[in-house]
């Protein structure tokens, strides 16, 4: 065990070294020069002091190799240093950590209810006999990873906030500024785990073991949550583990449709004013946040499956 | 073919004798019959329905004055702010211009650009997985491990990264949209040529001596598709919204230009007092990614299982 945490670690370490590398390559080495980005970023007019950018070009060393300066952004960014950002002058990493409450608390409550409102919907799903209360709850998961997030926000901010006065249409104060945000966000993440649940919960309920159980004589609710559920469960946790990304990216449109101050809102803040080194340090954020959330997902699988065996060293592999 | 010979044993009895000829006519594996295509359709209203949208969606977006006749720029000052009604099915907005006119013009650069991601994300990553998945050893490898990297960047990052030293603009956004989606497009297709490289059929024309580009070309890649088309369509979908989002957060067409999502970011303003700016052109959206989805649905399977 204590060899398959070390190598996944490691495997860890190497894919986030890599997003890194990504990001470094797509923003500092792509057709637009980003020196002349970040002085025309607080200018006016197109015109730009040619000797204001010779200063800037040696400031942030772009008037070296590539690869010396790769080196030396690799350096500091292993230490957490991401540089400074160009439109407020702030280091990239107290920028993103002043931001990341607000959003750790929306995405975790949206995740939440993400889980709840999905499972809940799969489980009601494959639990009734109604023939048309089942299609029609089939029928909302799709439509839920159709609809635009944007939008959605928008509509409950019309309708919630606007029309019935219930919850405040913007701003981070309190929990109740909260509830449109996160039930926003949730709307396609809860549809995606509904999706692949129902699906696994009806492959689980036509296994032999459910008829096992059945034929002992267990309630038709107890087979359903104790032993088809709790099989079911384990696709479905591998796609929080992607979902979760995907979540901390979301609150970029849901951050600004609702004008919450958080993460999303300095990225779109920063795409906007073409600061490089904050769009740097999201993008190497979320990566850390994908491999993180993975390799816990990895780690607690054995856990909930004690036919998943993890060999020392080796990759977890079914029996 | 060997149904046929269970369905029949009269005819089996007399087989032996002349083997082949009697059996009536059997349906040729490609024909497809057009009384089964009415009758699958039929059956699935939902579906007939997804692809008269997207018929309609496609039509606008080539011939707009089919669907209105007024400016979707052009508007009349004193008419401003209508709600919905006969003369203006999606109201007016807060020029005086027709919004469902200006949703109707939309439909070409959303669909434009939705076609350039999708066109981007199913070249580059097809020929990435082709490529690892037929050369193989270290090249997959690679190739490979590269894909695992572009995965665990959120795609609305990297989508944002790219267009942050890209630029704004349509055709930006959607290539930005596009390469945040190779890695899917590169994992289906390697899985597919390996899956297909392993086919007997495969062994047997190398060992005709066949070379590998006709290998590639002639056997691989036509039995290859089905799965990575089938993402595409999917993929679709997922550009649309994806490339709404990104024009409502303002990285898309600049402002008289009526994309869809730069539609919806414009009628925020006046989301207290004229709900038809963001309600409607959202329902646009939202019913063209829902038929998309839908079809890609049918595509995935639903025909060839229902037999």
């Amino acid at each position: 065990m204590r060899g398959y945490v070390i190598k996944r670690l490691a495997q860890a370490a190497g894919v986030l070294w890599a997003a890194y590398t990504v990001a470094f390559l797509v923003l500092d080495y792509l057709p637009g020069d980003p020196v002349t980005a970040m002085a025309g970023a607080g200018m006016e007019s197109g015109q730009v002091d040619p000797r204001q950018i010779a200063a800037l070009r040696h400031e942030y060393g772009f008037d070296q190799p590539v690869l010396t300066q790769y080196t030396q952004y690799l350096g500091r960014a292993v230490r957490g240093d991401f540089g400074d950002s160009v439109a407020t002058g702030r280091p990239v990493t107290s920028t993103l950590a002043d931001a990341l409450p607000q959003t750790l608390q929306l995405t975790a409550s949206a995740l939440l209810l993400a889980v709840v409102l999905g499972g809940g919907l799969a489980v009601a799903a494959t639990y009734t006999t109604r023939r048309w209360l089942r299609q029609f709850l089939l029928s909302l998961p799709p439509l839920g990873v159709s609809v635009p997030t944007f939008w959605v926000g928008l509509l409950l901010v019309e309708s919630f906030s606007f029309r019935l006065r219930w919850f405040p249409a913007f701003g981070n104060d309190g929990p109740r500024a909260l509830v449109l945000p996160a039930l926003t966000l949730a709307v396609p993440t809860g549809a995606q785990i509904a999706q692949v649940l129902a699906k696994s919960l009806f492959t689980a309920l036509d296994q032999a073991y459910v008829e096992t159980a059945r034929a002992k004589g267990a309630g038709r609710w107890r087979v359903h949550l104790r032993h088809a559920l709790r099989n079911a469960s384990l696709p479905a946790l591998t796609v929080v583990g992607l979902l979760v990304g995907q979540l901390i990216a979301g609150s970029v449109v849901v951050e600004t449709v609702f004008s919450r101050d958080g993460l999303g809102r300095v990225t779109a803040a920063a795409v906007t004013a073409q600061d490089i080194p904050v769009v740097q340090g999201v993008v190497a954020f979320g990566a850390l946040i994908f491999v993180t959330t993975n390799l816990v997902v990895d780690l607690v699988y054995p856990l909930l499956d004690p036919r998943i065996v993890v060999a020392a060293g080796g990759r977890a592999s079914a029996v | 073919m060997s149904g046929s010979l269970v369905e029949d044993p009269a005819g089996t009895a007399l087989a032996p004798a002349r083997p082949a000829d009697p059996v009536p006519a059997p349906p040729p594996g490609r024909r497809v019959d057009l009384r089964r295509v009415l009758r699958f359709l039929v059956r699935r209203p939902g579906l007939l329905l997804s692809a008269g949208v997207l018929v309609l969606v496609v039509l606008a977006s080539f011939r707009p004055g089919l669907f209105t006749s007024q400016d979707p720029l052009q508007g009349v000052p004193a008419q401003n702010f209508r709600g919905p009604s006969g003369a203006h099915w999606f109201g007016t907005d807060e020029l005086g211009r027709d919004v469902f006119s200006r949703v109707v013009h939309g439909a070409q650069l959303s669909l434009k650009a939705t076609l350039i991601a999708v066109l981007v994300a199913f070249v580059v990553g097809g020929l990435l997985g082709v490529v690892a998945g037929f050369v193989g050893r270290w090249v997959d490898d690679v190739l490979m491990r590269c894909v695992d990297v572009l995965l665990s960047i959120p795609a609305l990052f990297l989508s944002l990264a790219l267009v942050t030293a890209l630029g704004y603009g349509t055709v930006k956004v959607a290539v930005a949209v596009g390469i945040a989606s190779v890695a899917s497009f590169a994992r289906v297709a390697r899985a597919e040529v390996l899956r297909v490289r392993q086919a007997l059929f495969v062994e047997a024309s190398r060992s005709c001596g066949a070379r590998w580009y006709a290998v590639l070309g002639r056997h691989v890649l036509p039995n290859a598709a089905g799965p990575v088309i089938v993402l595409a369509t999917l993929d679709f979908g997922s550009s649309i919204l994806a490339v709404s989002a990104l024009s409502f957060l303002g990285y898309g067409a600049p402002p008289p230009a009526p994309e869809w999502g730069t539609l919806i970011s414009e009628g925020r303003n006046y989301l207290a007092n004229a709900w038809w700016l963001t309600a409607l052109p959202g329902l646009a959206i939202a019913a063209t990614v829902l038929s998309t989805n839908r079809v890609a649905r049918a595509l995935d399977g639903e025909w060839s299982r229902q037999r």
